[in-house]
């Protein structure tokens, strides 16, 4: 006999859905929503009326800086090519000061800026996209005529949390590579004493934005990180690990050349140098562009754009092995292995045929030998 | 007179050839992990996942084997101790360093006797221990990253935090050529020392004797 399957029932208030439809999201689109965060947050069924909830409830004021970056992290956030329940929830936060997206500028802009710095001291969130030069006194990058150091200092040390967007606000990113003219450091660097969340990416998923401050939303905190201060539901499972070419890496079949036929074959990008098996990232799961793809489905390697030390240490990006210190780039540590062991058998080989051939007795138990035959 | 002397105790025997074993299985297959240079056929094989159960497999025992021999650096006799490490500690050490060092490139004829091993010898294997453990913290430290928050993980995670996991894996494939180029010099080594000091050398690490005249000493 079929057992009877337990399912809990979830509810979603009436009220929630129905206002939702009148801001243009259809309950449909909204619950997909609700429990696609739920779930990329790794939280129970049972917390999916807590979302609908906290985000209602909410609203947020947030202070967005940019310095040393692209823009990446703001366009991905933007580049939705329909107006989707993420962007809503994100503009229902109360953004109070974009540098790309607001429509004050100069002095309004600088004005609105430092009146939600007062009115909401302690209670907004600090978001910061780009990393901050640190060299000469900060020179390198000011906004309205002061250091992206002391903006940084100022606004995330009154703000309620941090979060850091992109590899360069995280980590230093490309501006931090060496190099680094500019002396180019992460917000948790430059902000010591803040709580700083840091959700690195080149540029950061959405997803996880969106994630993290419907977390912050339902339970008043920041969610739990790993020891660099990433959240362990974004960065806590390797990519290697839920990489959809696992099967091929084990069984040994490889792309050996963009376009090949294991390339065709959708075989492990191992050694067109991937860098899955040292990057902690939900990639593999919730992809980008609305659950479209990612870099290795798409079929190129990963090149770690969520670690520390990303461009400098996960560079070449087509070949597995960080270069050797000291020397060019087209030495591999391979080929200074090979040399170095080639270099001592030859050594020794000699060193071996010109002993062979030496006279001379170091032991008196020698001269024992030496009689012995003589005898 | 010569005496014939027990100098290598059976842990020191065993964890050499234990050791030997699994330096030369843990190059094969980690050369093969770095590079797979040989490809399946058929997405049903295993190749790379039996090299890494191999590859890990040695590391622990690897790992136990050298743990042993440094217990045993402790409670050992004279001969395994960790006082060998330290020559240039005592002025015959560093004469019988010199001597050896002379002797080698052929500026000097006489060889230093000694029943342990000998000066430059033991500096050698004090390297090498050292690369010994970078190499199983390095290992390890890149193996936990299967686990966050678990058992290597917690203990070997800010190594990896500290380091970068790509300079550690920089690390663990340059110190292989090292341990490489080390075993070309040792076989060759210990050749060349049986030849000339015809005490035994060779069969020494087998059976653990050496024939040894004391007035030479
Ligand atoms: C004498 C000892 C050892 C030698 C010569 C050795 C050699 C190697 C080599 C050459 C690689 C390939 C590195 C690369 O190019 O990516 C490798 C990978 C690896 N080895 Fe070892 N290994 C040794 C001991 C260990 C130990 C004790 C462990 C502990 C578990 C270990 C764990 C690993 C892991 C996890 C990898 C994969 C690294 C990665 O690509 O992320 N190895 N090993
Ligand atoms: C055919 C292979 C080998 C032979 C014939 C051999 C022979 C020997 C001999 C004769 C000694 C004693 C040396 C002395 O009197 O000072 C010794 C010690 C040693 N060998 Fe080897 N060896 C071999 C392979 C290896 C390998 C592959 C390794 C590891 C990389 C290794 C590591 C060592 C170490 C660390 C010692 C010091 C032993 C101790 O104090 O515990 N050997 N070997
Ligand atoms: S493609 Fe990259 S992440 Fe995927 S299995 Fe191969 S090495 Fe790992």
């Amino acid at each position: 006999m079929k057992e009877e399957q337990s399912s809990e029932t979830v509810v979603l208030s009436e009220d929630i859905l129905q206002r939702w439809e009148a801001r243009g999201v259809s309950r449909r689109d909204f619950i997909k929503f609700c429990t696609g965060v739920t779930a990329t947050l790794a939280l129970p069924i049972s917390f999916i009326p807590k979302v609908a909830e906290a985000i209602e409830d909410n609203r947020v004021p947030v202070i967005w800086m940019e310095f040393q970056g692209c823009t990446g992290d703001s366009e991905a956030l933007l580049r939705a090519n329909q107006p989707t329940v993420a962007e809503i929830i994100l503009d229902r936060l109360s953004i109070e000061y974009h540098e790309t997206i607001m429509a004050a500028a100069g002095h309004l802009a600088e004005e609105s800026k430092h009146q939600a710095m007062e009115t909401y001291r302690g209670k907004y969130i600090a978001v910061v996209e780009g990393s901050i030069p640190a060299g000469d006194g900060g020179v390198y990058c000011t906004v309205a005529g002061e250091s992206a150091l002391n903006i940084v200092r100022k606004v995330c040390g009154n703000a309620a949390a941090t979060i850091a967007v992109g590899n360069c606000a995280t980590f230093g990113g490309i501006p931090a590579a060496a190099p680094n003219p500019t002396g180019a450091i992460s917000v948790q660097k430059a902000v010591p004493g803040a709580t700083v969340l840091n959700l690195p990416g080149c540029p950061l998923n959405t997803d996880n934005l969106t994630a993290t401050i419907v977390h912050f939303l339902t339970f008043g905190k920041l969610p739990a990180t790993d020891r660099l201060g990433r959240p362990l539901f974004a960065y806590g499972k390797r990519i290697h690990d839920n990489c959809e070419r696992r099967s091929h890496f084990d069984a040994g079949q490889y792309a050996e050349a963009f376009g090949d036929e294991g390339h065709r074959k959708g075989f492990c990008l191992y050694k067109l140098g991937c860098k899955g098996p040292e990057t902690f990232h939900n990639c593999p799961t919730i992809r980008y562009n609305e659950g479209t793809s990612w870099p290795v489905m798409a079929g190129h390697g990963c090149i770690g754009c969520a670690e520390p030390g990303f461009w400098d240490t996960m560079s070449p990006f087509y070949r597995r092995l960080p270069q050797v210190p000291g020397f060019g780039v087209e030495v591999t540590a391979d080929q200074l292995g090979v040399g170095l062991a080639v270099g001592t058998a030859v050594a020794f080989g000699a060193h071996g045929v010109v002993s062979a051939f030496r006279k001379g007795h170091a032991f008196k138990s020698d001269k024992l030998v030496q009689k012995d035959k003589e005898e | 007179m010569i005496r014939i002397l027990y100098v290598w105790q059976l842990p020191v025997r065993l964890t050499h050839w234990i050791n030997a074993i699994c330096v030369v299985v843990l190059s094969v297959t980690g050369i093969y992990i770095g590079h797979p240079f040989i490809s399946a056929g058929a997405t049903a094989d295993f190749l790379m996942g039996w090299t890494r159960f191999i590859h890990y497999s040695f590391a622990y025992l690897f790992t136990f084997s050298v743990l042993a021999r440094v217990i045993w650096f402790v409670i050992g006799n004279e001969w395994a101790s960790w006082r060998m490490f330290f020559p240039w500690k005592s002025r015959k050490g560093r004469k019988n360093a010199l001597d050896f060092f002379r002797y080698y490139t052929f500026t000097g004829s006489r060889i230093p006797y000694e029943v342990g091993h000998n000066a430059l010898a033991s500096m050698a294997y004090a390297a090498i221990f050292t690369l010994f453990i970078v190499q199983i913290v390095s290992g390890f430290a890149l193996y936990g990253q299967y686990a966050p928050g678990g058992f290597w993980d917690s203990i070997l995670g800010p190594v990896v935090t500290l380091v970068g996991n790509q300079t550690l894996r920089l690390t663990h494939h340059l110190v292989m050529w090292l341990l490489a180029g080390f075993v070309i010099n040792h076989i060759y080594s210990a050749w060349l020392m049986d030849m000339k000091e015809m005490n035994g050398t060779m069969s020494s690490i087998f059976g653990g004797y050496k024939y040894i005249d004391q007035e030479e000493l």
